[in-house]
């Protein structure tokens, strides 16, 4: 089957996951939306490695896999600290770090 | 229609259905079950491509683990959290959706205009190793290994930042079992335990108030995040009093 359906659904996953990053206040909201654009690249990389015919894009899209399990544990961590000391999730109301 | 055509068609419609729904969705956990829905029938279109080991690990570490851990982090924050429908940028909200629809667009129409060539197709590279996963791992333990160990430290790192990060130092010394009764006797009006819901023949539950001698409802008996929520229910005056007649009836006989 031509890739080319393959990559279209990467790209509409992709830009879904942009404008959720856009649209969405709540922090965790936000990081689902980031996870979603990760999982369109590893759709994209296996896609890319069929047509290539040979196993780097899968290689590739494991180590994102790997790379995007660290960034969720740091980011709730994060998210849950600030939760703790203000109370709410929500990307709003962390701002004291501006001037 | 070959096989793959057709899993294709069921689940990529699912996958961005799934998307879509996530942010749109109002409640967090609801975006969760969205996200999950659509990783799952991601994985689906890996093993469908030939990727049979990223699908796998993409379902236990993704719909298994990573989800776990939004759902848990959900619920520690408090699953009522729901977005606020204020914009705090006027006209955010439309700009976002033309500003996403414009990248899908534009990366849907430069994926129209590539020409990819035919695909050579896997099988051979999987030959060449015996298995997809043999394959994977030749490249993964030969080529990339310096990569592989620099990943392993960020996932260490990962987890002791997580550690560092959520870690609270108690800053007073834990109170005592003595220390917390005098505590209750002297606060409270209450020092003993609360009592137990009430326990009817239609409602067993938790949310049910429990009646006191004269047929009077004790709201302390239904837990406080019910009550907190508004899922408490009332009992209405006639079947309390009813229950209390009951009662009195009972004692006299």
């Amino acid at each position: 089957m031509n890739p080319d359906a393959y990559l279209a659904v990467s790209a509409m996953l992709f830009a879904i996951g942009a404008t959720g990053v856009l649209l969405r206040r709540n922090a965790i909201v936000v990081f689902m939306c980031v996870e979603l654009m990760l999982n369109a690249c590893n759709l994209a990389f296996v896609s890319f490695s069929r047509l290539n015919g040979n196993l780097e894009g899968q290689t590739v899209a494991f180590f994102v896999m790997v790379v995007a399990a660290a960034e969720v544990v740091v980011g709730l961590a994060i998210i849950v600290q600030i939760f703790r000391t203000r109370r709410s999730a929500s990307v709003d109301d962390a701002n004291l770090l501006r001037h | 229609m070959t096989g793959e055509q057709v899993a294709f068609w069921i689940l990529a419609p699912i996958a961005v259905l799934g998307a879509i729904l996530m942010v749109g969705s109002k409640k967090a956990v609801h975006s969760a079950l969205w996200l999950a829905a659509t990783m799952i029938s991601l994985a689906f279109l890996y093993i469908a491509q030939g990727a049979v080991f990223l699908g796998i690990v993409q379902i236990v570490v993704y719909t298994g683990a990573i989800m776990m851990l939004f759902l848990f982090v959900l619920m520690l924050v408090g699953v009522d959290a729901s977005d606020s429908l204020v914009e705090t940028l006027r006209g955010q909200r439309v700009a976002g959706v033309l500003l996403g629809l414009g990248l899908g667009v534009l990366m849907v129409l430069g994926l129209g205009q590539a020409s990819l060539g035919d695909t050579a197709g896997l099988d051979a590279a999987n030959a060449a190793a015996g298995s997809n996963l043999q394959g994977l791992a030749q490249e993964m333990f030969t080529r990339y290994v310096f990569a592989f160990e620099v990943v392993s430290v960020l996932l260490i790192t990962a987890a002791v930042g997580a550690m560092v990060l959520t870690h609270r130092e108690r800053l007073e010394p834990r109170p005592s079992q003595r220390e917390l009764s005098e505590r209750r006797f002297l606060d409270g009006p209450y020092p003993g335990p609360l009592p137990p819901p009430g326990v009817y023949a239609r409602h067993n539950a938790v949310d049910t108030p429990a009646l006191l001698p004269d047929g009077s409802v004790a709201e302390e008996s239904v837990p406080l995040v019910l009550r907190v929520r508004g899922d408490a229910r009332h009992p209405t005056p006639e079947a309390t009093s009813e229950v209390a007649g009951e009662l009195t009836r009972g004692e006299d006989a």
